[in-house]
């Protein structure tokens, strides 16, 4: 596994450069929702809409009716908490096509849960016409700007920054509405099916290197569309796993991954038992990326001790094995199966 | 349609839409037995300014009787009421209809100008119809989905803002009401709106000092508005709603590099003071008894 900084903003200004019809916002949050660049590359194409996200929503709408490509940029709870309602009407409502981009998702930010976008999944899968991301690496992030341009509506992306993970190659780009097998059980099915989306697939992935070792199958499935959320390899993994299915996400387990899954199984009347790691129907607080990690039990040892109680094996798994395991590097991440 | 439209009309003209729109919104009340009538009342003569002189727009793009209900905005689908305001060229003027819950107002206007057929106003409220009470983008007349407050004017800013980019030389009209002013994001959307210089934008406000609770001054106060909207830093006209003229110059003032406000003070009775005994609560209008409706309905004869 490598890691990558910056990765949205410099994308951006390569997906734009040859569509001038795409404009930015910015929330007075410019260094931080890493659009400078395109700021400086494209000044006449960045708006400054200043704190003041109800109207920047509207406005954004404004916009769009008239032709242009709005990529509106701040942090999520800006969005859809301040303006949801502003999102409804002047933007889902008409079907415009704006692309929200909202970052600090979870608990990926020590800003506290004035900052933490534990919810926005829930909040916002419930909105007509909205499409849905999510990022989890930088193969995600350089993917999503093409993947939202597709979309003849309105689009929402839960955004990570700076520093983050290549766990996927870049030559294989994340798909609409289609999961990404990370690992495969096994051709007799697995012990675990494994769902995750955002940061916690790194975990999983983590988590899965290190249960392998221990004769653990563990079919893992890494989410990047959030809303539509119908792809029929979730089914199958699900049917084949002989304890059932785990989703880990950075989010509320009310109404967003675990959600997705659980509508998605029974609909298709699958019988598979459902465990959902996340933050469990509380906010969170200020603290720093590792601590809160472990503490919401959202890192590779919480999604272990959740598989141990699943297939009734303990492997007393400890923070150093996990540190371990955390150094054989993911470098040929393709080649996951092989650890 | 619209032939009206292309000549100058004189203020009596105006009068005329004006007095039509009143006329037509209390022969809705009395025939539905409610509408927003008050608004009708206090607004009629800024927009039969507006659809009779002021608006540069091209002639009706929309059939004279409205079609059904056509469904939700979706992809490849978008309903566009704004075409009984003629296509959207980029010398024509746009009119956006803050306040939605005065579309039966609009509607009147667009029957008055020969836009919409009566029997498209007849459909006012009546299921499956796209004439509805509080309407949307679908509904005649209108560009925006606003019964919602406090959005249009953000909305006209991107719009204004998107126009200003492209060139175009039309305008961007917004009507808004007074109670609008009680929203914190109507103050967002000056704060940008002035940001950005937009002076291809003219507000109307319809202060016409009531809301659903009783007198603005009641429930929750927002003058001295003219002072607010010039801290602001916007251009603001302040005139007597129910002069056409002096609307109509406040409109033609000059305001460079600022969007212009003109605040119209308007009484929500105006032409039926039948209804001023029931002020101030004249959010919606419906007749208690039917000795009521049929003095309501006596009046209306005489108009």
């Amino acid at each position: 596994m490598t890691t990558e900084t910056q990765v949205h903003e410099r994308n951006l200004v390569r997906f734009a450069a040859d569509k001038p019809e795409v404009i930015v916002f910015s929330g007075d949050l410019t260094g931080s929702t890493e659009i400078k660049a395109f700021k400086e590359a494209y000044p006449d194409r960045f708006f400054s809409l200043g704190m003041a996200e109800q109207n920047m929503m509207s406005w954004a709408g404004g916009m769009a009716r008239e032709g242009f490509l709005p990529h509106v940029h701040t942090f999520a709870v800006f969005m859809y908490r301040r303006a949801l309602d502003q999102i409804e009407m002047s933007i889902a409502y008409p079907n415009l096509r704006v692309r929200m981009f909202g970052f600090l998702p979870g608990i990926t930010t020590p800003g506290g849960v004035s900052h933490q976008a534990i919810d926005d999944i829930a909040v916002l899968r419930g909105v007509p016409n909205l499409t849905i991301f999510e990022t989890g690496d930088a193969t995600d992030i350089e993917s999503i700007l093409d993947l939202a341009h597709g979309v003849d509506g309105p689009v929402y992306v839960r955004m990570l920054r700076k520093e983050v993970p290549r766990l996927f190659p870049a030559d294989h780009p994340t798909r609409f509405d289609t999961v990404r097998v990370v690992s495969e059980g096994g051709s007799t099915g697995s012990d675990v099916a494994l769902v995750t989306s955002g940061i916690s697939t790194e975990e999983a992935m983590r988590a899965t290197a290190y249960l392998t070792s221990k004769g653990v199958s563990v079919e893992h499935l890494h989410a990047a569309t959030l809303k539509p959320f119908t792809d029929e390899q979730v089914i199958q993994s699900a049917a084949r796993s002989r304890y059932g299915v785990l989703t880990a996400e950075n989010h509320t387990t009310i109404g967003g991954l675990g959600t997705c899954v659980a509508e998605l199984l029974a609909q298709h009347g699958t019988a598979a038992k459902l465990r959902k790691l996340g933050l469990f129907d509380t906010y969170a607080h200020g603290a720093s990326h590792q601590y809160l990690m472990k503490e919401y039990n959202l890192d590779a040892i919480s999604i272990v001790r959740a598989v141990e109680e699943m297939v009734g094996e303990s492997f007393g798994v400890s923070e150093e094995e996990m540190a371990t395991v955390r150094l054989s590097d993911f470098a040929a991440a393709g080649q996951l199966d092989a650890l | 349609m619209g032939t009206l439209q292309e000549s100058v009309r004189t203020t009596l003209d105006i009068e005329t839409i004006a007095h039509g729109i009143r006329r037509r919104a209390l022969d809705l009340t009395i025939q539905k037995n409610g509408c927003y009538l008050s608004q009708a009342l206090s607004s009629a003569d800024i927009l039969a300014l507006l659809y009779g002189k002021l608006l540069n727009i091209g002639p009706s793009a929309a059939p004279e009787i409205p079609q059904p209900f056509p469904g939700v905005p979706r992809p490849g689908f978008h309903p566009l009421g704004a075409d009984y305001n003629g296509l959207r060229e980029p010398h024509h003027d746009r009119l956006l209809l803050s306040a939605a819950h005065y579309a039966v107002a609009v509607y009147a206007a667009l029957v008055e100008v020969g836009r919409m057929s009566p029997d498209g106003l007849a459909q006012f409220n009546e299921d499956g119809s796209s004439v509805e009470m509080i309407g949307g983008e679908h509904s005649p007349g209108m560009e925006l989905t606003t019964g919602s407050f406090g959005q249009a004017l953000s909305q006209a800013g991107g719009i204004a803002l998107a126009r200003r980019l492209r060139g175009d030389t039309g305008r961007v009209y917004v009507f808004m009401s007074d109670g609008e002013f009680e929203e914190g994001q109507t103050y967002e959307g000056v704060q940008a709106s002035v940001h950005y210089q937009l002076d291809n934008v003219t507000v109307f406000v319809d202060v016409n000092g009531q809301q659903v609770d009783g007198a603005i001054d009641d429930v929750m106060r927002i003058e001295p508005l003219a002072d607010r909207l010039e801290g602001f830093g916007a251009a603001v006209q302040v005139v007597d709603g129910h002069d056409i003229e002096a609307i109509e110059r406040a409109a033609a003032a000059e305001h460079t590099g600022k969007p212009l406000f003109v605040l119209c003070y308007t009484d929500t009775a105006r032409g039926v003071p039948l209804l001023n005994e029931r002020k101030p609560y004249l959010h919606y209008v419906r007749f208690k008894s039917d000795a009521e409706k049929r003095q309501f309905a006596e009046f209306l004869a005489t108009m």
